[in-house]
Parts: C-alpha cells; sequence; structure tokens
C-alpha cells in the first residue's frame, strides 16, 4: 500500500508559550520553538505501521519553506521511505481550502492508495483531510483512532466520537483519513537516526511542477486577540511555599481534603 | 442577504441540546434571518426530531430514510447536496460528526469554512464575521469568510446562549421526495462504548487531575501520592492517556468523562475547552500552571503560577 501523509511544521505545544505579539495582529513568533504537528505524528507512525505488515511505501509530504525541511527529515529517520517538500511564493498565506488545493494538486499527480493527516494541527480547525478528500472525490473519516488493512480495497477503521466511544466502519480504498493521537505510540527518533537521513534528497516541486491553479483564499484572519472566557482565577502569589501554604488551606475549606 | 440553513444533530429523533444554540447563532449572523432547520434521519426518527425543532424554527426540512439510521457523513453531504440552495450559510455544531461532514461540503458547495466558532458578528461587505480559537485556546482569531459561494460554519457546543423560547410554531416539510442517492463508500459497522476502568471519577467528589505539566511517567506516581493523602482520585486531560501513562478511564474531557466534583485540582493542564468540557456542575478548581497564558487561569478559582514538578511535593509535605 502506498501511503501519504501530510505534515506541518508549528510552533511546539510542549516548548513554547503561546501569546500575543506586541502590534496584536500574530503570536510572538520570535524565539518560538517548532516540531512536527502532534497529530500528524501518529499519522506517520500508523503509515509506517501498516506499510511493514502489508507492504508499500510511505511520504511525508509538507507546504512550507526550506525550514520544513527539518520535520520531513525527523518523519524520514522515523521510517518514512521518501519527503517531499511543496514550495511557492504563491502558496503564502494559505488558508485550509488553499493548502488542500495545493496538496491534492500534488495527490493528483501520483498514486496513493490511503492519504493520511492529522485530526488537527495549531489552528484547530481539523479541515484540510475533509476538503482534500472532496477535492479528490474521495471517501473520508476524521478522528481515526484505529485503522485495520481488510483487503487491497478496503479498510476497517474505529473514529473516536463523543464520550470516548468508538464508531467502526469500513471504509473503501482509496480514501482519505485524518488521524487522532493516541492511536498508537509514535517511535522515538534518535539523533543517530536523523543523521542517517541527512543526506537524502528531498524533491522539492513549486506550483508549476504539481499544477496548482490558484484560486485564492475563502477565510482572510483579521487580528488575534486573547480571549476572556470569564472574571478569571485569584491569583495567589507569594513564594511557592506561600501559596502551597493558602491551596491547603482553601482546600481544607473547600471540603477537598478527607 | 444569503439564506441559512442550520444541520440538527438528534440521538434516537430526540435534538441534541445545541439545536436551541444554532438559534441564537443563526441570529447572530443576521436577526432578521429567517432560518430553516434541517433534520436527517431514520423513518420515525427524523419526523420526531423535526416536529421537535418546529418549535424554535419557523421552518424544519426533514429528510427521512433508513440509509440515514447510522451516522454517515458521505450520505448526508449527497443529501444536503441535492437540498440547500447554492451560496447558503450552512450552520451546524461543532460535533464529532460534523468533523466528518462540513469540511467536505464546503468544498462541494464551493463554500467558506470556519470550524469550531466561538462567535458571530455579523456580516458586511459580503462577509461574515467569525471569531475562533487557535493553539488549544491560548489566542483567538477574527476572521472574515468569504459568502460569495456560501459558508459552512460549526459552532463550539456552549458558545451561544440557547433559546430557550420555543415559540416558533414552524411547519415541517418533507423533502425525502428530493433525494434519491444514498450511497456511501463508507459503511457503519458498530460502537464500542468506552471502557470502564478500576476507578469511576464520575462518581468522585474531590479530583486531582493531571496534565501535560508532568513531563514524565516516572512523576505520575507523585500525583497518586498527593491524591491519596488527600482522599482524592486521579484523573487526568487527554495527553497523559495518549502516553499510555493513565488508562482512558480516567481522562476527563469532551473524548472522555464527565465529572461532577466538589473540587478539581488542576496540575500542568492548560484547560482546552475539550478538556472542560468534561468539567459538570461548578467545582472549585484551583489550577497549577508555570504558564501564566494558560486558559485555565480564565475559568479556575484560583490560579498557581508554579512548576507542579516543585509544587507537588510541597502540597505532600503540607497536607502530610
Amino acid at each position: 500500500m502506498d501511503i501519504l501523509v501530510c505534515v506541518k511544521r508549528v510552533p511546539d505545544p510542549a516548548g513554547n508559550e503561546i501569546q500575543l505579539n506586541r502590534a496584536g495582529n500574530d503570536i510572538e513568533r520570535d524565539d518560538l520553538v517548532y516540531a512536527v504537528n502532534e497529530w500528524d505524528n501518529y499519522a506517520v507512525e500508523e503509515a509506517i505501521q501498516i506499510v511493514d505488515k502489508a507492504g508499500g511505501s510511505v511520504t511525508v509530504v509538507s507546504v512550507g519553506t526550506d525550514e520544513d525541511e527539518e520535520i520531513l527529515r525527523r518523519e524520514m529517520a522515523m521510517g518514512a521511505e521518501k519527503g517531499v517538500l511543496l514550495t511557492d511564493d504563491a502558496f503564502n498565506d494559505a488558508d485550509g481550502y488553499k493548502t488542500a488545493a495545493i496538496l491534492s494538486a500534488y495527490v493528483g499527480k501520483n498514486k496513493f492508495d490511503l492519504i493520511l493527516t492529522g485530526a488537527q494541527a495549531d489552528a484547530g480547525a481539523g479541515q484540510v483531510g475533509g476538503m482534500m478528500a472532496a477535492m479528490l472525490d474521495l471517501p473520508y473519516a476524521s478522528l481515526v483512532n484505529k485503522i485495520e488493512v481488510d483487503s487491497d480495497t478496503a479498510l476497517t477503521i474505529g473514529r473516536e466520537i463523543e464520550g470516548g466511544n468508538q464508531e467502526i466502519s469500513s471504509i473503501e480504498l482509496p480514501c482519505v483519513l485524518s488521524i487522532q493521537t493516541g492511536i498508537n505510540e509514535p517511535r522515538y527518533v534518535s539523533i543517530r537516526g536523523i543523521r542517517k537521513v541527512a543526506s537524502l534528497e528531498i524533491p522539492v516541486f513549486d506550483a508549476a511542477g504539481i499544477g496548482f491553479s490558484d484560486s485564492g483564499v475563502k477565510m482572510q484572519r483579521l487580528e488575534y486577540f486573547q480571549p476572556e472566557l470569564g472574571a478569571g482565577a485569584e491569583m495567589l502569589d507569594g513564594s511557592d511555599e506561600e501559596m502551597a501554604d493558602k491551596v491547603v488551606e482553601l482546600l481544607k475549606a473547600k471540603g477537598g481534603l478527607k | 442577504m444569503a439564506a441559512i440553513y442550520i444541520y440538527l444533530s438528534h440521538k434516537n429523533g430526540v435534538l441534541d441540546e445545541t439545536a436551541l444554540e444554532l438559534v441564537t447563532a443563526a441570529k447572530a449572523i443576521d436577526a432578521a434571518a429567517q432560518a430553516t432547520a434541517i433534520v436527517l434521519g431514520a423513518a420515525g426518527e427524523a419526523e420526531q426530531a423535526a416536529k421537535e425543532a418546529a418549535q424554535s424554527f419557523a421552518t424544519v426540512w426533514c429528510v427521512a430514510n433508513d440509509a440515514l439510521a447510522q451516522p454517515n457523513a458521505e450520505i448526508a453531504r449527497k443529501v444536503l447536496l441535492a437540498i440547500v440552495p447554492a451560496g447558503s450559510i450552512v450552520l451546524a455544531a461543532n460535533d464529532t460528526f460534523a468533523m466528518d461532514l462540513t469540511p467536505g461540503l464546503s468544498i462541494k458547495m464551493g463554500a467558506s469554512f470556519a470550524s469550531d466558532a466561538t462567535g458571530i458578528e455579523g456580516v458586511e461587505d459580503g462577509k461574515l464575521k467569525v471569531v475562533r480559537q487557535e493553539y488549544g485556546g491560548a489566542v483567538s482569531t477574527r476572521s472574515l469568510a468569504d459568502l460569495t459561494g456560501g459558508a459552512v460554519i460549526t459552532v463550539r457546543a456552549g458558545a451561544f446562549a440557547p433559546d430557550e423560547s420555543k415559540s416558533a410554531g414552524g411547519q415541517v416539510v418533507d423533502k425525502s421526495g428530493e433525494v434519491s442517492d444514498f450511497s456511501s463508500k463508507r459503511t457503519f459497522v458498530k460502537i464500542i462504548e468506552a471502557e470502564t476502568g478500576d476507578v469511576d471519577i464520575t462518581k468522585s467528589e474531590v479530583l486531582v487531575a493531571v496534565g501535560r505539566g508532568i513531563e514524565e511517567e516516572d512523576n505520575i506516581g507523585m500525583v497518586h501520592d498527593l491524591a491519596k493523602a488527600m482522599g482524592a482520585d486521579v484523573c487526568c486531560s487527554r495527553p497523559i492517556v495518549d502516553a499510555k501513562w493513565l488508562e482512558k478511564a480516567r481522562q476527563v474531557g469532551t473524548s472522555g468523562q464527565t465529572v461532577k466534583p466538589k473540587v478539581y485540582l488542576a496540575l500542568g493542564i492548560s484547560g482546552s475547552f475539550q478538556h472542560m468540557g468534561g468539567i459538570k456542575g461548578n467545582p472549585f478548581i484551583v489550577a497549577v500552571n508555570k504558564n501564566p497564558n494558560a486558559p485555565i487561569f480564565q475559568t479556575a478559582d484560583v490560579g498557581v503560577v508554579a512548576d507542579i514538578l516543585d509544587f507537588i511535593p510541597l502540597l505532600q509535605e503540607k497536607i502530610g
């Protein structure tokens, strides 16, 4: 089975405190640590596990700039055979619709049996996989937390639905699936592993190379701002020692200690 | 002004509580708009849900077919494309079915798409102003959705106040005859219910919740120790279950358990809406997080900016 996994380079949620920049028109991007989108990493692991059992190949693709090579190589060190970078000035400021159109153009020039994306990325939209499936006229499922290969033409999949229940379906190949975290345990990537793939060539395609014709964006971001969800917590101050005393006192008063 | 259609979720013919919130969301697009509700489902159930919807919507379109007995977004998309006019605005609650349905629906309609909206601020110059969150709720954005080809917008549960008036006295229009294609390349098999663990956190009065801030599996032990000293049970946010450090039955959130404790001590949890959505009954929430901008500080009662790896042992020592 030939599998394509779409990956995105995003600010690492574990390594950053995301906040507004001074102008309020973006998040503060100075000194951000970037990583592969967590959901995408699960998708790559799943693709590798499928190919280990059923044979085939795993290709990882990203829409971005030279800086994205680093995450492609990381996923190649996990075991993806091939990395592909799609880069062009025409791809700048893409919304979900345009990103899906770029990736679909690349898929159209190749042949894949299964296309995986993460269930969501940094913007939390959860849109690119479903849009690609519609553009390519392929069946789709979101929030996938289980994949079993039944045959060359069908999979049994599980989706995570409300309350932690799992919806089981069968789906025809080729198809597009967006992968939920927790579907597997992504393997550790060693520095040695990354060194081993450091010299592998990563093919780069521009808009003309994938036959992408730009039909613009449909969503335009005006501004970022800090959400106001409620009155906010009473923030304790003082040393850790003093705050711990206060927390214990409050827990006692509210019935939090038995 | 584009016509507004509202896709309503129901379970066995009973509308989801988000239906009343979508009445309010439609008014946020255009206060004067007469939105049309759409209900799909198996024969019997669809009509029942449509009748309920007619209390809140002047017009309810109903498509009843046994092919719609189980959730299947591919079939639902075909039905909606067959009955919704081009250029319309389609609203739906951002549930797991909408996540399957709506991105692809927007493409087939040629519409713009925004998911999980927390606010809608009307239409200006042919564009709909939408508020949503990014980076797990750390920041919000205001965006313009181009309405040239219509729009598909999903709305976060709880973001709009429910319209309880139920005074529409609406009529149900049977649209079943306008749809002929119910085929799909995906087939529903079954639902597997979530496993229950050795501790039932839905019954706990005091919960110690642990999140990503615990950093390593070896540190989970100190959370168990603290909970034991407090007479509390341990629960967690999603990343802890994904890492297999605690079992799924201990996960609080929209994709896990819904809990109703009196006291909730959140340790190293950022407070995404998916997590907070699993906490009901207005407990007293104490949050400890080293990031002063963590969203949980907006909903907690008391906040402590500290590294939980230092703070947990301090609490343990003081509780003894």
